[in-house]
């Protein structure tokens, strides 16, 4: 009852006209960034990171929030229309949805879309009401070597879970530590990684880090391969659904929500993985399964509902924890520390003001993103009409002034433009980009708690292990890295039969391949729309 | 020489068809019909689908014309695509849509029509929609 007060409350300080129109603007700026495809919700939290910082912590997180959501409805419109996915949570979106389109039924696979994010959003956020200060309650009761544990788990998860390769996911979070490591270091006094440059004393802002990787980054890879064919302009008219259409979504849509929202709050899920489950499901499922692979709306309405109810999950270990599991929430965190709060488990306690406002604010953004895209897709999807000079003039010139405007050094902007050579370099050999932006984020945070517990051990060894949970977390860790040893003497052992037990990329199994890769094939820009645009 | 006629699918190229095929038949020389896409945006309304060139090739056929149509797939520019096909086929018409536009309009958009217009080297047809 508690929460429900307090969530109250939290909506009494939202509702103020101030805080409505941050609201507004992020939920535009959001759904903006989700429908041009390679600039997502992470990237434009970056660009406006400089300048929030003259504002109120609340109502730039109201905003934030509203980007983050929006980025989850925009997205799906590219995917049905064009079959580009605009952001890499609605990839599974683009198969039934584009051939929805084909067929002229643009506008019921728009309209399932946008009601089945809203009701994923809204019970996603519920479920953030009821189940993160729960944990929040077990979380303060943690010391340093359980939170060391449950960074390093969160490390592995971004890393070897999600992606492609693990390889690269690691390589990709050693680059995100060592970055994080520039600076001076705060017990010793010594200088690390700094090259005896003065200005990379006080460390690497993070700004300069996640404007450079993403924006820069983005912005060279983009330039590099700028020409491309246009597509048709699909006729949109007034999304809209019929009883049938109804009948079929409403399922759906509960079970996506379902698939979503834990995958949102684990450290390794992403909205992908949700997805991707949701979309074999309906398939399994569907009374209808004939129409799959000609636009079947079950498969439109399941991914679209797993990505918001992900989105939603993906605040809770972020509030409660103080632990990023997607790029997005990264950059939030990166922000809140910004303001001087220190996010964890005592966020909550200490600015609970905050952080009701923060949630109240998801459940107005969520209503006005419904109210917004429903009768406006056929606008939005005119912002593809935009040539991309235009757009990516606009963000480098973005990504420049901000850099420059954290301490007003032109050091920022050579350093700004090495990060975005960097980036490039990412994009061009396949790196994923969270591990490194949680490594740079986290990383500094991990190696407190690792100083911590052995100065409370007094330099033993053994202190890092604490208590249970980091016995549980490190067993996770050593599962994670050690199973493919693991599968690979099992399959052994029973003879070939183990693909059952493949947990890691169980869902994305055998016959569910195809047409994923079919998707992702058309993306034609390789494997750099699926990490920028969480 | 050959007439040739700027396609894009809306109720303006389909003007500019409509004349070109007339002035086709009145100076008994081929059509070419040139649909610009550009390649610096992901959706170009101007962009015709494979399906409306087929549809405009079909309704050639069956008028008799000696036409070809084609797309322009690279670059940002529609009239230099236009004024570029011109030269090639040296050609002895180009039709073009116009659309209606204030003085203030056009200082804001700027306008292909007159780019096509001012720098062109045949005479120009420029048709609006009835």
């Amino acid at each position: 009852m508690d929460n429900l007060n307090a969530l109250l409350q939290g909506f009494g300080d939202v509702l103020t006209p101030t805080n409505l129109l941050f609201a507004l603007a992020g939920v535009i700026i959001g759904t903006a960034v989700g429908v041009l495809p390679g600039i997502g919700p992470a990237m434009t939290v970056a660009l406006l990171l400089p300048v929030t910082y003259g504002l109120e912590p609340a109502q730039a997180l109201i905003m934030f929030a509203g980007i983050f959501y929006g980025g989850m409805y925009g997205g799906s419109t590219t995917s049905i229309l064009l079959n580009t996915p605009g952001e890499s949570s609605s990839v599974v979106t683009a198969i039934e949805g584009n051939m929805m389109a084909k067929a002229g039924r643009a506008a019921q696979a728009l309209a399932t879309a946008a009601i089945g994010s809203f009701i994923a959003g809204t019970i996603g956020t519920m479920l953030l009401v009821l189940v993160m200060p729960q944990i929040v309650k077990f979380a303060v009761t943690l010391g340093s070597p359980e939170y060391l544990a449950i960074i390093v788990v969160a490390f592995v998860g971004v890393s070897a879970v999600l992606g492609s390769s693990r390889i690269r996911g690691l390589a990709s979070l050693l680059i995100g530590l060592s970055i994080g490591l520039v600076g001076i270091d705060r017990v010793t006094g010594q200088q690390r990684l700094t090259l005896g440059i003065p200005q990379l004393a006080d460390g690497i802002d993070v700004v300069v880090v996640a404007v450079g990787i993403f924006a820069v980054g983005e912005g060279l890879w983009v330039a590099a391969h700028l020409r491309r064919k246009a597509a048709e302009v699909i006729p949109v008219g007034q999304p809209w659904m019929g009883k049938q259409d109804w009948k079929r979504s409403w399922k759906p849509w509960l079970r996506g929500t379902a698939f979503g929202f834990p995958f949102g709050a684990i450290p390794a899920g992403g909205a992908e993985l949700p997805t991707f489950m949701s979309y074999m499901t309906e398939r399994k499922l569907s009374k209808h399964p004939e129409e799959f692979g000609k636009g079947a709306i079950e498969g439109v309405a399941g991914p679209e509902a797993a990505n918001n109810a992900s989105a939603a999950g993906t605040l809770v270990p972020m509030l409660a924890l103080g632990l990023p599991t997607n790029a997005t929430a990264a950059i939030m965190l990166a922000a809140i520390q910004g303001w001087g709060i220190e996010p964890g488990p005592t966020l909550l306690a200490r600015e609970p003001k905050l952080v009701w406002a923060l949630i109240a604010s998801l459940f107005i953004g969520n209503t006005m993103l419904l109210l917004l895209n429903l009768p406006l897709a056929p606008a939005w999807a005119k912002l593809l009409q935009i040539p991309r000079p235009y757009l990516y003039a606009g963000i480098l010139f973005f990504a420049s002034m901000g850099a420059y405007a954290v301490q007003g050094q032109p050091f920022d902007l050579y350093l700004l433009l090495l990060l975005g050579l960097l980036g490039f370099a990412m994009r061009r050999f396949g790196l994923p980009v969270l591990p490194m932006i949680v490594g740079v984020i986290l990383g500094p945070l991990a190696e407190l708690h690792f100083r911590r517990s052995l100065q409370l051990s007094g330099g033993e060894w053994s202190g890092l292990l604490g208590g249970p949970v980091a016995w549980v977390g490190y067993g996770i860790v050593v599962l994670v890295l050690a199973w493919p040893l693991i599968a690979a003497i099992v399959r052994r052992v029973r003879g070939d039969d183990g693909g059952d037990g493949d947990g890691t990329n169980g869902p994305a199994g055998s016959d569910g391949r195809d047409p994923l890769k079919s998707a992702t094939t058309n993306f034609g820009r390789g494997g750099n729309v699926p990490d920028m645009g969480m | 020489m050959t007439v040739l006629v700027g396609y894009v699918p809306n109720n303006y190229g389909e003007a500019a068809l409509t004349a070109a095929v007339e002035e086709a038949g009145r100076r008994q020389e081929p059509l070419l019909v040139v649909n610009m896409s550009r390649d610096d945006v992901l959706a170009d309304a101007h962009r015709a689908g494979e399906e409306q060139l087929d549809r405009v090739r079909r309704d050639l056929d069956e008028l008799g014309l000696t036409a070809e149509v084609r797309r322009v797939e690279h670059g940002n520019d529609p009239a230099e695509a236009l004024l570029a096909a011109a030269r090639d086929v040296d050609a002895s018409v180009l039709v073009i849509g116009l659309r209606h536009r204030t003085p203030v309009g056009k200082l804001i958009l700027g306008s292909t029509a007159q780019r096509v217009l001012l720098d062109a080297s045949c005479p120009v047809l420029a048709v609006k929609p009835a």
